[in-house]
């Protein structure tokens, strides 16, 4: 069967499967909406955690910019994974015990004030919708070379399929289509992996394969990698550190802290039964996540190792252009990728000099989607991948849109502006939230600020300096007061975000980077994607000094720290 | 549901931390330590075909922090019952 009928029948399958079950397990109330009921088990609930997590920052692009920054790109993978042994060890226990809805409800609660929990919500709309940007990069990467369009146009189909997907279920619809997602997704990313390390070292694990030696010889892999890379004239596969060890430092805590801060995470850990269940939950969900994580690296090495046997085939014998095989011409028609003749010779070279370089874009985004297409597999692995790209991405974008909308609707309108609203008209207001946020996040992103992977880690940034510190002092002090709360957050995140704006520009739109996307201005040479965990410290700076001059939070709020603290007399999540 | 003393209260507490704290000094020096500062000398030694810090970097760290939730969610349930403060 062709490539393309044979890609819309797996994506039309995987869909009709997640929109049948998100329209059986309709949310009724409320708290169906929200928590899904509070009755999920830990296996399902990390299967489910897992798929809202990875989104299309893990599965389309992060295995690409690894394939193209060797080893700096391991700040993506202990950075995505870090974050899950905070989260599950210092705070998905205590907010289970806590049993509330949203994270602004904690927030709100813990430092006694309406204030706070604005702040809280305004935040968590900040990090989320920057979050969604990437996903829709992503979703349009994705649309873009399924559909054989340009980029603009797969970005508006992706926005239209992932509102109506996302309004039409809430947390319970999304519980149970999640698995269902996590299971196409991980087929997808394992499969092909599977396939590519069997043909080039003969081991069909792809984390054994990375470090074996390459069929039919003795080099490992990994050598011959590092040594095609340098004759090129790009930095050793395996040592080539991204910018400096201090801002890779940075890089992997803010997006371990950022993990641990992000609401559309936490809030699945409202959703297990007992406080025991938050804790292996977590622990489930890294399993889960791990599957891919651990395959990703190898992944971008073989197509690294792949992309380059292709282009030039021996030392010196380069692919003339005419021969460029399908994946080269479709990837063409989406504009990621570009070719120049500048010697005039009708064959492609690839070189680290821009002056030689013929390969004058590569957007990495394009490597994991391309990478079975490359390496020749047959056309049901590439269709599967296609599928798998899109449940990454949906599977995420609903569960961020889910956030979105219950900060504004039960936080923001229920919570503070009109408390008398009745659920339908809440649920409504939900909706329209949702809508509203897909409509910028997808404007946003038809200029996105860095590749997906790059955009979400800004998002994390946001989080780590904003959510994560407030949370954590709820938890840990017993001295934090609300002026202190409210400052740190206000503080954490205007640092993160003037230095992102600074540098990226306001709101992502990079003509009005003041200051210019470029290294000689970053301080201490951290990038502004690694920028949060600098935002995460004044945070807890600012918090700290303001609560010491400032009076104690009353005997109640002392006394509500300590019953989280222990875990027995969790009752489901509810409204109080 | 069983009530704490406030002392025992603080007992639970401050195990709980000690537990937590010494699970952070593997998790940090899994990821930061293997995987970024101590990273040029652990390439040094080759693991079949991964320089050592790589290894730990891409693959090695992820497979303990899955391991270092296992074993907190194990000790803290032992601890939860110690205190009679478990959910059964």
């Amino acid at each position: 069967m062709d490539l393309k009928p044979l890609t819309y029948l797996v994506v039309g399958a995987t869909f009709a499967l997640y929109i049948g079950i998100a329209l059986w397990s309709r949310a009724g109330s409320t708290k169906d909406f929200y928590v899904a009921g509070g009755g999920v088990h830990p296996i399902a609930n990390g299967m489910a955690t897992a798929a809202d997590w990875m989104s299309a920052a893990s599965f389309i692009s992060m295995a690409g910019l690894i394939a193209f920054m060797g080893y700096g790109g391991s700040v993506f993978l202990m950075g995505w994974t870090g974050g899950f042994v905070i989260l599950a060890m210092l705070l998905a226990p205590y907010l289970r015990k806590y049993g509330k809805f949203t994270v602004p409800e904690f927030i709100g609660d813990r430092f006694y004030s309406n204030a706070a929990r604005a702040v809280a919500v305004v935040c968590l709309i900040i990090c989320s919708v920057t979050y969604v940007i990437g996903q829709m990069k992503g979703v349009g990467v994705a649309f873009s070379r399924f559909l054989e369009v340009d980029y603009a146009t797969g970005l508006l189909v992706g926005m239209a399929i992932v509102l109506f997907y996302a309004v039409l279920g809430g947390m319970k619809g999304i519980t149970y289509t999640q698995i269902a997602q996590y299971c196409v997704l991980i087929m997808a990313y394992t499969i092909p992996a599977i396939f590519i390390s069997l043909q080039l070292t003969g081991n069909p694990f792809p984390q054994l394969g990375l470090g074996a030696t390459l069929s039919g010889g003795d080099t490992f892999l990994l050598d011959k990698l590092d040594q095609m890379v340098t004759e090129l004239g790009f930095a050793e596969y395996t040592t080539d550190v991204r910018l400096s060890g201090l801002n890779m430092f940075a890089y992997t805590a803010s997006l371990m802290i950022g993990t641990a801060g992000l609401p559309h995470v936490i809030i699945r850990f409202f959703t297990v039964p007992k406080v025991r269940d938050a804790r292996s939950s977590a622990g489930w969900a890294l399993v889960f996540i791990a599957i891919l994580y651990t395959t990703a690296p190898a992944v971008a090495g073989m197509a690294r190792l792949n992309l380059m046997q292709t282009i030039e085939p021996s030392p010196g014998e380069h692919l003339a252009y005419e021969q460029r095989p399908q994946w080269f011409k479709n990837w063409e028609t989406t504009g990621l990728l570009e070719f120049e003749d500048k010697n005039a010779d009708g064959r492609i070279q690839y070189s680290a000099d821009s002056a030689v370089n013929e390969m004058v874009k590569v957007d990495p985004d394009i490597m994991v989607l391309a990478n079975p297409e490359i390496a020749q597999l047959p056309n049901w692995v590439i269709a599967l991948v296609a599928a798998g790209g899109l449940a990454a991405a949906l599977s995420t974008a609903a569960g961020l849109l889910l956030a979105i909308a219950s900060a504004i609707s039960h936080d923001l309108l229920k919570g503070m502006i009109a408390p008398s609203i009745n659920e339908r008209q809440e649920l409504m207001a939900s909706r329209i939230a949702m809508a509203v946020a897909i409509a910028c996040a997808g404007y946003l992103g038809l200029n996105p600020p860095d590749f997906a992977a790059g955009t979400v880690a800004l998002a994390f940034g946001l989080a780590a300096s904003s959510i994560f510190p407030a949370l954590m002092m709820g938890i840990f002090s017993q001295r934090v007061n609300k002026e202190g709360a409210i400052a740190g957050m206000v503080a954490g995140i205007g640092v993160t975000l003037f230095y992102v704006f600074q540098h990226k520009g306001i709101m992502f739109i990079s003509s009005t980077a003041f200051l210019g996307d470029m290294p000689a201005n970053w301080f201490l040479g951290i990038e502004p994607n690694a920028f949060g965990v600098v935002g995460a410290l004044v945070n807890f700076t600012v918090a700290f000094s303001v609560s010491s001059l400032t009076t104690k939070p009353p005997e109640s709020i002392i006394e509500l720290v300590e019953s989280i603290r222990v875990p027995s007399g969790a009752g489901s999540a509810n409204d109080h | 549901m069983s009530q704490l003393s406030h002392d025992r209260a603080k007992a639970y507490w401050r195990r709980n931390l000690a537990l937590v704290g010494k699970l952070l000094v593997i998790w940090f020096v899994v990821s930061y330590g293997c995987g970024i500062l101590f990273v040029d000398a652990l390439n040094e030694i080759q693991l079949r075909g991964f320089k050592l810090g790589f290894w730990f970097a891409q693959q090695g760290s992820i497979y303990v922090f899955v391991g270092l939730i296992f074993y907190y969610t194990r000790k803290m349930g032992q601890l939860d019952r110690e205190f009679g403060v478990d959910e059964d």
